[in-house]
């Protein structure tokens, strides 16, 4: 498991696999090295959303480009949360952070579009709230083989529920359950019921060969070339 | 074994070392001087079964090649000035959570996009200080093709051996150009390879060194060791720590890992010191033509000779405090505006003279320009050196200008 800086990249800490604590937003390419030496390695990357989609961006669209055999599980609580309540590429106009005193100027990402449109073969999105159903989607993520996105959507009741007063944890995941729609219930609601709301559960599932069949192609080819 | 004399680059060299040293993964991005190392790479790792990777960028380069070592590939990158700087916060990640691999600097002019296409040496200090914090660090300097092919594989053997990123600079022009190399006769150059946990799985401390090594021995990823690995100060577990007797113990030990071995992992070339009174200290192409002075300055009655380290750093302290001792003077010729010379004036320690030589028109020194300096000093010598008449740091454009 490999991560990058911030709260949610400190989560290898706590499982007992080949765990690495990398710099900030660099958890997919030092990720993309181990799984190129080692391709029989279940390689998973954990990250925030200022970790994957700010510093790491770059990194993001190339990973999923590419369709490697990774699983990024990615936690989005909408703010810089090791860093105490910057805004990110995640929080919504108009909310709050340290660095968003009269409101975020910016536009978020919607990161399970980005991923998709970038080339990843697996994208879905869970919450914290919704616990039971996360394993499911994480565990199909790993399964796939190619490029996988869970995007997480987590509480950071210290600075995000602060300073946006919506409360505590329990308020917070509250927040999740009263936004949280699934692509069916979505179907049925007009544009403006979904203003508000995010979808979740599977959104992309497709077949594409990963990068290591297909560089494993180019080593035959190689190989040919000089026998 | 000789008998295998190619006419090679520099770069393909370099490349052919590094398949050579057992290197079976490269991750880079394009950048002139330093391309052909890439391209030569990405057509030959995957005949011996390595892989190639163009990343987008240095700094998800530098993290790969990291990632692909923990796993126990072999791994290295090849860059110039631009990307070297890129690569600056990783390769701090590599030195401090011990992980082997090679990063090739083709020198080119700078800073910034600077002369692309030109050879330089002003990357000297950042190869040793370009990372945060203090640090572990070999820094070795190629003057001819066959250092590229050469060196590639001694610094692929250092960083297996200390676990440390090792930099090997070169330039432009080293790079670039074409000499005869008798790859025969490197064929049976040692080949070393990362030291492996004797231990049980349970048992391992992926930071646990011994006293006489202070290497830990590095298991690979996917191995069955499980361990944990974080570029936060960390204790022999691998977890962070903030004890502060920890904290030391740790800085302490990746010091000594280095300092303790300095009698293997330096390595200079010495010319003519044995009677010399003037030493010239030059590295990287630059000594090709300092040499080339020192011996007509010699046809001319000087007494000269040449330092030349092929290891920059760690620096060669004794070498040159004992070369202090002898000589009256040293002439610091480098493609910067005075670097290296300040090293030599600190090991010197006031023993001797410390003149330096800058050249910052990004072409090479010719002999011609050292051998004046050369001459310029012994006049200033036995003339009395007087200090007002001291010979000063020639500037590149008065360097060109004597010519
Ligand atoms: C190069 C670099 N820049 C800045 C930082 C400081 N920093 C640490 S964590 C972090 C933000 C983390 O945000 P996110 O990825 O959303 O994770 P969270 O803490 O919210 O889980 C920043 C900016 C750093 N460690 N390294």
């Amino acid at each position: 498991m490999v991560s990058g800086i911030g709260c949610s990249s400190r989560a290898p800490g706590y499982v007992d696999f080949n765990t690495l604590h990398t710099t900030h937003g660099r958890a997919l390419p030092f990720a993309t090295g181990i799984k190129l030496a080692k391709p029989e390695m279940t390689v998973i990357v954990v990250t925030g959303d200022g970790d994957a989609t700010a510093i790491g961006g770059n990194h993001l669209i190339h990973a999923a480009r590419r369709n490697l055999d990774l699983t990024v599980v990615l936690f989005n609580n909408s703010t810089y949360g090791m860093t105490s309540g910057q805004y990110s590429p995640t929080t919504p106009t108009g909310a709050f952070g340290t660095t968003a005193p009269y409101g975020n100027a910016e536009q978020p990402f919607d990161i399970c579009n980005l991923a998709e449109a970038a080339g990843a073969t697996y994208v879905a999105r869970g919450t914290t709230y919704h616990a039971k159903v996360l394993p499911n989607l994480i565990e199909k993520a790993i399964s796939n083989k190619g490029f996988s996105l869970v995007e997480t959507i987590t509480q950071c009741p210290i600075y995000f529920g602060r300073m946006n007063k919506i409360g505590n944890s329990v308020e917070m995941m509250k927040w999740q359950k009263e936004h949280a729609v699934t692509k069916k219930q979505a179907e049925t609601m007009s544009p403006e019921e979904l203003a508000d709301k995010f979808i979740i559960g599977e959104l992309c599932h497709k077949t594409k060969p990963d990068y290591c069949e297909l560089y494993d192609r180019i080593i035959e080819k190689a190989q040919a070339s000089i026998k | 074994m000789s008998g295998n004399i190619k006419l090679m680059q520099g770069n393909e060299a370099c490349a052919e070392g590094a398949i050579k040293a057992g290197c079976r993964f490269f991750a880079g991005y394009p950048i002139t001087p330093s391309s052909e190392v890439a391209e030569i790479l990405a057509r030959r790792l995957p005949q011996v079964g390595g892989k190639f990777i163009q990343m987008e960028d240095e700094i998800a380069s530098m993290a790969a090649v990291c990632g692909a070592s923990l796993a126990g590939v072999k791994s290295m990158t090849a860059t110039s000035g631009p990307g070297f700087s890129l690569k600056q916060e990783n390769l701090g990640y590599a030195s401090f959570t011990e992980i082997p691999c090679v990063v090739v600097n083709v020198m080119r002019g700078g800073p910034s996009t600077g002369s692309p296409t030109s050879p330089a040496q002003g990357d000297v200090m950042q190869a040793r200080w370009g990372t945060h914090g203090d640090h572990p660090i070999i820094v070795l300097s190629c003057s001819s093709v066959k250092d590229m092919y050469e060196l590639t594989i001694r610094s692929f053997n250092l960083s297996e051996r200390f676990r440390v990123p090792v930099i090997l600079l070169s330039d432009e022009i080293v790079a670039h150009m074409r000499e005869r190399v008798d790859v025969g006769a490197l064929e049976s150059l040692e080949i070393f390879n990362r030291v492996k946990p004797a231990c049980p799985p349970e048992e391992y401390q992926p930071y646990e060194a011994s006293p006489e090594t202070d290497v830990p021995p590095m298991a690979n990823f996917g191995e069955g060791y499980r361990y944990h690995i974080t570029g936060l100060t960390h204790d022999e577990s691998g977890f962070t720590t903030q004890k502060p007797h920890k904290v030391a113990e740790l800085h302490e030990r990746l010091h000594r890992k280095i300092e303790n071995h300095k009698d293997e992992i330096i390595e200079t070339r010495n010319y003519y010191l044995d009677d010399a009174q003037i030493a010239v200290f030059a590295y990287g192409s630059t000594a090709r033509s300092a040499l080339r002075a020192v011996r007509e300055a010699r046809n001319r009655g000087i007494k000269a000779g040449l330092i030349q380290p092929v290891t920059i750093w760690p620096f060669p302290d004794d070498l040159v405090h004992q070369v202090a001792s002898q000589v009256d003077a040293f002439i610091v010729p480098e493609m910067n505006l005075g670097m290296m010379v300040r090293e030599v004036e600190r090991a010197a320690h006031g023993q001797a003279e410390v003149i330096g030589q800058s050249l910052v028109t990004w072409e090479l020194f010719t002999p011609a320009q050292v051998l004046s300096k050369i001459e310029e000093v012994f006049n200033w010598i036995t003339s009395g050196s007087t200090s007002d008449s001291k010979p000063s740091r020639t500037s590149g454009a008065l360097a060109a200008a004597t010519e």
